[in-house]
Parts: structure tokens; sequence; C-alpha cells
């Protein structure tokens, strides 16, 4: 029985491998096919360096884009200061009885702090900073009133705040320095959804040049999947290598890009504490460290398993025997 | 084992290569099929091994209609079935003993059994001493021989064989002939479609003729 063909009743039940083997089987041919894949992928390294760089710069860039807005955002987070309500005071209202109210408003619970700019100091700032000092030189009367600024203790809505004090009898105008703030939060916000946007188009750029090389990989392997399919191997046992090829084309691009994206901090690093120091902040870049590096190899795993299970399944079901 | 109730073929260009076909082959037959060229007997083993769907009829295997097999059960029922064929289908970048485990491989067994196995089925073609040669340094007569290592490693039940012996001399077109002989007697069904008159009716097998898809002889 050694060679050749069993007789057909033992030829049937030797066929049928128990479970455990299968099991075995199956884990055994994952194993195979991936390395087999990955023999094939570094078998040109040429071509497959340049997918790699492909892909690698596709994700870098929406990555790298992301870390810059993360860092904007830290240091956007220290100017995160508390809003500020000016006080213009009516221009009855001497210097005295702002002075009065001043020391009012920052006993209360809901005051983080009220500060008086009296008005002469208030000019004499101006013509300082303004360069306007002649023309502020011949006016007859200073035009600015006393000025009283409050933050808002912490938690508390500012514009609630705002709408109590510009009710006060001693009060012209108060103004709720917010605008730059929400500017900034918009710019951001902005930024934001471009980066998404912008990582969006090209998680699907590089889905797309996967399937496409895979589609390549598959029509290079037509005869081959033919033979596979004739003696009787499923869809699964042909699609296998092909997952695993992008597989590895997908890590590879992801280890690129993170390896491109700390390229870029390292060569920025410099510069930023340079400027850092200069504003005397202890701004520090922040990188993509470890966890982050690992996410973007498996985001390129998961992309380009993606991009080989669209190309397979488009591709590989028309191939059969004829 | 195999067979063909009123099975008529028509190719999408209304070409006609299988007209009412009904025939029978047991378990213990060695059956030989012959006709002209373009007469549809690639087309009756197609049928066989699920390559195509009849157009009109049915096909049954080892009593399985063959039609109640959907594309998910093709695979399996192909690994029943050991394919020779005339352009010996292999793959040209692996070497004799891959090539042979292919089917194993698929199914499923071990190292050790693919092993014992393939060993076994190149020994029997006798090739063994070739298991490390890729396919393109092999003589047409011995890659046909991978293709019915290939063929039978998987122990199948039915052997089919398109033109088996193509473009081989006599003297090995008869020793592949003994081949399948073998492997008949010990159980497997055979099916072996050929030109080479000559040699068929030297065997004693039975002949089933095909002319222009339709059934000449030998159906019984
Ligand atoms: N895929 C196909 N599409 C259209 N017509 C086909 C197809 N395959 C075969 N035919 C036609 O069907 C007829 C039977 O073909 P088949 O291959 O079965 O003949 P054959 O008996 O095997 O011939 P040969 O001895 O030359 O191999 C031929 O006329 C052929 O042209
Ligand atoms: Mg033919």
């Amino acid at each position: 029985m050694a060679a050749g063909p069993a007789p057909r009743r033992e030829g049937a039940s030797a066929s049928r491998a128990r479970l455990a083997d299968r099991y075995r089987a199956w884990r055994d041919h994952h194993s195979l096919s991936a390395a087999d894949s990955l023999r094939r992928v570094l078998a040109s390294p040429g071509s497959s360096l340049l997918t790699w760089l492909v892909i690698g710069i596709a994700m870098a860039l929406p990555a790298a884009l992301g870390i810059a807005l993360d860092n904007a955002r830290n240091v956007s987070g220290s100017w995160d200061s508390p809003a500020q309500i000016s006080l213009f005071m009516q221009a009855s209202v001497d210097e005295a009885s702002a002075a009065e109210l001043q020391q009012s408003l920052s006993l209360r619970g809901d005051v983080e702090s009220a500060q008086l700019i009296p008005r002469d100091a208030a000019l004499r700032e101006f013509a300082e900073l303004s360069g306007f000092a002649d023309v502020v030189a011949n006016l007859d009367e200073n035009p600015l009133p006393n000025l009283v600024l409050v933050v808002p203790a912490a938690g508390v809505d500012p514009a609630v705040l705002r709408a109590e004090f510009a009710d006060l009898a001693q009060v012209d105008q108060a103004v709720l320095d917010m605008a730059w703030v929400q500017r900034l939060n918009n710019i951001m916000e902005l930024g934001r959804r471009l980066v998404l946007a912008l990582g969006g188009l090209l998680v699907l750029g590089v889905v797309l040049i996967l399937g496409n090389t895979i589609r390549l990989a598959i029509e290079s392997r037509r005869d081959e999947i033919v033979i596979v399919k004739l003696v009787g191997g499923s869809n699964a046992f042909v699609r296998r290598p092909f997952l695993y090829t992008g597989l590895w084309y997908g890590v590879g691009g992801g280890a690129v890009a993170a390896l491109l994206v700390l390229a870029a901090l390292y060569f920025l690093d410099g510069p930023v504490s340079n400027l850092a120091r200069l504003y005397q902040s202890g701004f520090t870049l922040q990188g993509i460290g470890l966890i982050g590096s690992l996410q973007l190899v498996l985001l390129g795993g998961f992309l380009g398993l993606a991009g080989a299970w669209l190309a397979v399944s488009r591709h590989l079901g028309a191939i059969e025997p004829r | 084992m195999i067979q063909f109730e009123r099975v008529s073929k028509r190719y999408e260009e209304g070409h006609d290569a299988l007209r009412e076909i009904s025939l029978e082959i047991a378990r213990d037959e060695l059956v030989f099929l012959t006709g002209h060229s373009g007469a549809g007997k690639s087309t009756l083993l197609r049928l066989i091994m699920l390559m195509d769907r009849p157009t009109r009829g049915k096909v049954r295997v080892d009593g399985r209609d063959l039609s109640t097999i959907g594309s998910r059960g093709i695979p399996l029922h192909r690994r029943q079935i050991g394919v020779v064929f005339q352009n010996h289908q292999l793959l040209y970048d692996r070497n004799v003993f891959d090539n042979v485990a292919l089917p194993l491989v698929i199914a499923g067994y071990d190292q050790r059994e693919i092993g014992r196995r393939v060993r076994a089925a190149l020994d029997k073609v006798g090739l063994l001493a070739r298991e490390r040669a890729l396919p393109v340094t092999l003589s047409g007569g011995e890659q046909q021989r991978v293709g019915i290592a290939r063929a039978v490693v998987g122990r199948p039940r039915i052997l089919l064989a398109d033109e088996p012996t193509g473009n081989l001399d006599p003297n090995l077109s008869a020793e592949i002939m003994s081949l399948f002989e073998a492997f008949n007697q010990v159980g497997v069904t055979v099916l072996i479609a050929s030109h080479d008159l000559a040699l068929i009716s030297r065997l004693q097998h039975r002949i089933i003729t095909l002319r222009d898809g339709q059934l000449m002889g030998g159906a019984a």
C-alpha cells in the first residue's frame, strides 16, 4: 500500500484527515504562506522598496500633520487662559469709585481677579505703545474711560457674568475678550478636519495602491492559481498568500511612515526648542513615541490587508480553469 | 461511478460540443474516450470535474448529481478526482516534489505524511531520483509522469486523463498506459481521452467514441 493508490474504501477514510490534523495543516499553511509571501516580496527588493516608500509617504503625511496639530493644541492649551471681561466705566465714574468697584468685584466668589486700569495710565500706555504720543499730548481731555479687567473664576460662564456686569450702573460697556480664543479654536478645528479629510483620502489612496500591487501579483501568478484550483484548492487557500503579500507591503509601508515621521521630528526638534527658549517657554515637541510608531505599522498592515482583500475579491474569482 | 444522463453542452457561440450524451462507467472500470479533434472529449472531462456545467442533462459522480454542488463545494469535489492534463499544468517555479505534494498540501496533510506519499507516488512513476529537479529540466515524458504522480498522490477514487500520451513515443505511451492500468487494478475508476487508436485498441478496455459531440459507441 505504500506505493500507488489505495483501494477506494481505505483511500476515502485516509483522505479524511482528523480535525486536529486539519487545524495543524491550516496553521502550517498560514505560516507557509506568510513566509513564502515575504520571500517573494524580498525577492524583488527594488520594486518592494518603492511600494513601501509610496505607502510610507502617503501615511507619513497625515500622521505628521496630526502630530503638528497636537503640538499646536498643546501650545494653545497653555494660552487657554480664562476669558477676560473688560468693564469700561461711564465717563462720570472717577478713579476712586472705579477702584471701589474693582475692590468689591474682586471679593466675589465667581471672580478670579479684578484689576483697575486708571484712565490716565491707560492713556500713557496708549501714547507709548501706539507712537501717537504727539497726538495724545495735544488732547485737551483724556478720551479714555477707567477700565476694570475681570477674570472669571474657573467654571463660571463668562458670558453670564458679562451680562450681569453690563447692567451695573457704573459700567458703560462690558466686553468679553474671547474672540481670539474662539478664532484660534476655530482654526484648530478647521486644521483638524483638514487633516482628517487628507488622512481619509490618503488612506484610500494607500488601499488602492496596494490593491493594484496585489492585482499585479495575482496576474503574474495566474497559471499557478489555475493549477491550484484544478487540484482542489479552495478560494481561501488561493487567497491566503496574496493577503499575506498585502500585509507585508502594508507593514513595511507603516514602518517607513514611522521612520519618516521620526526623521522629520528629529529635524525640527532643534529649531523648535531654540524658539521655545527664546519665548521662555517649557514647550517641547511631542513625538509619536513607541506606541504611535506601532500604531502606524499596525494601521499599515491593516490597510495592506484591506487592499489585498479588495484585489483578491475582485480578481481571484475571475481566474477559473478554462 | 460516473453517469451521464442526456447531457448536452452548448458553448456560448452556439456550438454544440456535446449532444444528448448518456453513458455509465462502473467503479472498477478503465475506459478510453476517443474521437476526432473537436469531438468533445475534453468537454466531457471538464463536466466531470466541474470546470464547466452542462447546458442540459445530469452528470452524476459516485451517485451525486453534480448540479447540487455549488461553487463552494467544487474544491472538495475536485479533491476526489485526479487529473492528468495533456499540457502537464505543472508549477514551473517549484521542484518535482512540491508539484506532486500540492494536492496533499491543499487537503491539509502533515509534512511527514506528505513526504511519505509523495515519494511513494514518485517511485511509482519512476522519478524518485528527480524529486529536487525543476520541471523545465525534465523531458516531456518525465513531466507527464510528474503530472500523473500529482494526480494519484491524493489517492483519488477517479482518475481522468486528457491525451496523457499526446506527444510521447510509443514505448513511453505504452508504459504510461500500463501505469493507468495498475491504478485501475487497485480500484480507481479511470477515464482516458486519447487519439491514439492504435495503442488503445491493443489494450482490452471499453472504448467510448464521440463524433461531433454525439456518442458513436461504447456507452453501455
Ligand atoms: N471554451 C470554449 N468555448 C467555445 N467553444 C469551445 C470551448 N471549448 C471547446 N469548444 C468547442 O467545443 C468542441 C469540442 O471541444 P473539445 O475540446 O471538447 O474537443 P476534443 O475532443 O477534446 O478535441 P481535441 O482532441 O482536439 O482535444 C470544439 O469544436 C471546440 O471548438
Ligand atoms: Mg481535448
